[in-house]
């Protein structure tokens, strides 16, 4: 049954998603967050999709448990915070806010994202980033703790993916292949060894440069920050820059 | 079963398009256990379906008649019954018989009589064909030659239970709480281009081989006109089906390993072939030219199950999601981990396996789950400092 309580301390609601439909969840939190509530904490969720879909709203959803595909969709101001592992689509086509999830991620988080950024303690699955984009001054962030499976940033147009890798032994390399094929705009910074045959054909590699270090401790110290790691010791390691090497790799394959 | 084009696929198409729930559980210790998990853990795919399929598989099933074969079909009319009767009395020993228990529920419409058949095979008769041919055989000629007639289930020890319906609904309407299986299965459907019928539903099975199904195998013509050349005559206008057959020709008949069997139907690139061990990839390069037209093309994610195994396993490039997990004993297989959560909360670990990779649940053999590093626990604040 839905409990919803009706007191309202420090503006924090909760709110039992136990046996609740994906549309009733959404409609409940929506609700929720009309009054000036600052943050609403869900207990049991188990499936339920688009989480904090359709909220402006800079608010904070915490989700305890197992959230569906696409959490967070369309995401336009609010915090989420998972403790527990994300499924598909995480962060799909977000705009603003932010996405923390105290696990791992499933296949294409944060595709078609615009703004916002996601941060993703563990692992992510196939084709994390695909096809995001930047403009003007929205630009989205991936930054992953783990490690990532097969196209990673694949066909990417902007914004900026970091690939730390941290649950890599000693010595070993990304397992991820195709990483950034059809990449062609954006950048990847990623943490420990990778071999040019697990690149795209349009990716290229480089050292890098002082913004590079500026923007990448950045985003590291958040990311410690967020899962109380050491950023120093995360820092203080070899990092690449990915790039894409063309601006329109596909441009002459079907002009005369 | 005749007519089937005209009857199910008004649009003459080849294949059905599908995306759907697939969901597997196994007590790799043997232990059985009734459906009512596995139905609740299908219910909470419920969107992944749109009521138009849906199906179980049970293994260890039928343990006082183990050495039987066990028939479970399906007869639209009650003259296909009394055909297939007098047909099997014909062919086998008929050890029992009986019409297999349902629930009447609103949701399900126009149901089919639903019959199971123990059968022992009749020496007299099969002559000299080994007993799984000679049953494949006869199951062939019923669903060819029978009108209003699917035999859907034929392995021993297990059986198939499907429909027309969402599969939690499915699920009661078999009463399957009332069951136990060491090993279940789940499938809910989404099917795009034809109409829902009961025989399209999944699981897909011949003999001991079951296989649930989640994507498009885009190579089925291809698949299928193979398969024909070795007597399997692909019936159902599926594309899941050439898969069940595939399995029982490499495994059964071929006597290939079900690792051997990922690498035909999600063979590795001829790339990654090359960057392989010079041994690895003689075998690699042997089953891609030997199996070729076995390739399964396009996205798939597929449970296949047979006595004492179940075996999860995605397209290369992975683009149909599975998630497995682990509690204890058992190993649970899912389109979505929150369908896992919905019956065991706590998990000892849970993972998304590499496109291609086979996950392989045994009585045999116990299952490790891969070892994983959690980063929290490497790099925590104030933590010892880290090697690298």
């Amino acid at each position: 049954m839905t409990h919803t309580s009706d007191q309202v301390t420090n503006r924090i609601k909760d709110m039992d998603a136990g046996v609740l439909h994906t549309r009733e969840l959404n409609a409940l939190l929506k609700n929720a967050t009309a009054d000036g509530t600052d943050k609403v904490i869900l207990h049991n969720v188990c499936g339920q999709r688009y989480i904090g879909t359709g909220i402006s709203k800079p608010v904070t959803i915490e989700v305890n448990g197992t959230p569906g595909n696409d959490l967070g969709s369309f995401l336009n101001g609010p915090t989420i915070i998972v403790h527990g592992n994300a499924q598909d689509g995480c962060g799909n086509t977000m705009n603003e806010g932010e996405i923390i999830v105290h696990g791992h991620a499933g296949d294409i988080t944060g595709l078609s994202a615009r703004g916002g950024r996601i941060f993703i303690r563990e692992g992510v699955g196939y084709r994390a980033g695909i096809h995001m984009k930047e403009y003007g001054d929205k630009k989205p962030v991936i930054v992953i703790g783990g490690s990532a499976q097969d196209f990673f940033g694949e066909y990417m147009a902007g914004g900026i993916m970091v690939l730390l890798g941290l649950n890599i032994q000693k010595g070993d390399k990304h397992n991820t292949r195709y990483v950034g094929t059809g990449m062609h705009g954006g950048v990847i910074y990623l943490r420990g060894k990778i071999d040019a045959d697990q690149l795209g054909k349009e990716v290229g590699s480089a050292e890098l440069d002082q913004d590079d270090q500026r923007i990448l401790k950045e985003l590291v110290e958040q990311f410690s920050a967020y899962f109380d790691l050491d950023a120093y010791r995360i820092m203080n390691h070899d990092f690449t820059k990915l790039f894409p090497l063309y601006l329109r790799p596909y441009g002459r394959l079907y002009a005369y | 079963m005749e007519n089937l084009n005209d009857l199910q696929n008004t649009y003459g198409s080849d294949k059905v398009i599908d995306a759907c729930s697939i969901f597997g559980m196994m007590d790799t210790s043997g232990k059985r256990f009734p459906g009512d998990d596995i139905i609740k853990a299908i219910a909470n795919l419920h969107v992944r379906g749109n009521g138009l399929g849906g199906g179980f598989a049970v293994y260890g099933l039928y343990p006082d008649y183990a050495e039987y074969y066990a028939l479970h079909v399906m007869f639209l009319s009650n003259e296909g019954k009394t055909e297939t009767e007098s047909f099997l009395k014909d062919k086998f020993h008929l050890i029992d018989a009986s019409e297999i228990k349902t629930r009447p529920l609103p949701c399900i419409i126009d149901p089919p009589q639903v019959w199971r058949y123990f059968l022992k095979i009749n020496k007299y008769v099969s002559g000299v064909k080994a007993d799984d041919d000679f049953v494949v055989d006869c199951v062939m000629e019923i669903n060819t030659r029978i009108k209003d007639t699917f035999v859907f289930s034929s392995g021993k020890n297990m059986g198939i239970f499907k429909g027309v319906g969402y599969p939690e609904e499915i699920g009661r309407y078999f009463c399957l709480e009332e069951y136990e299986g060491y090993l279940w299965m789940a499938h809910g459907r989404y099917p795009t281009n034809s109409r829902g019928w009961w025989g399209g539903a999944h699981p897909f099975n011949i003999l001991d081989w079951t296989v649930v199904h989640n994507g498009e195998i885009s190579s089925y013509g291809t698949n299928r006109r193979y398969l024909e050349q070795f007597g399997y005559i692909c019936t159902m206008e599926t594309d899941t089906e050439v898969i069940a057959y595939a399995i029982d020709l490499l495994v059964r008949k071929h006597g290939l390993p079900v690792e051997m069997v990922a690498s035909v139907f999600a063979a590795p690139f001829w790339d990654e072939i090359e960057r392989k061990p010079h041994a690895e990839q003689e075998i690699l390069r042997s089953l891609r030219q030997v199996y070729g037209s076995l390739l399964l093309n396009g996205p798939f994610t597929i449970i296949i199950a047979h006595e004492g195994e179940m075996i999860g396993l995605t397209d290369r490039i992975r683009l149909r999601p599975l998630t497995a997990a682990t509690r204890g004993k058992m190993l649970y297989l899912s389109s979505e981990e929150a369908a896992i959560r919905a019956i065991c909360p706590e998990l000892d670990s849970v993972w998304i396996p590499l496109g291609g990779e086979p996950i392989i649940a045994s009585l045999d053999k116990p299952f490790k789950a891969p070892v994983s590093i959690s980063v929290s626990s490497r790099y925590k604040r104030g933590g010892k400092p880290h090697a690298d």
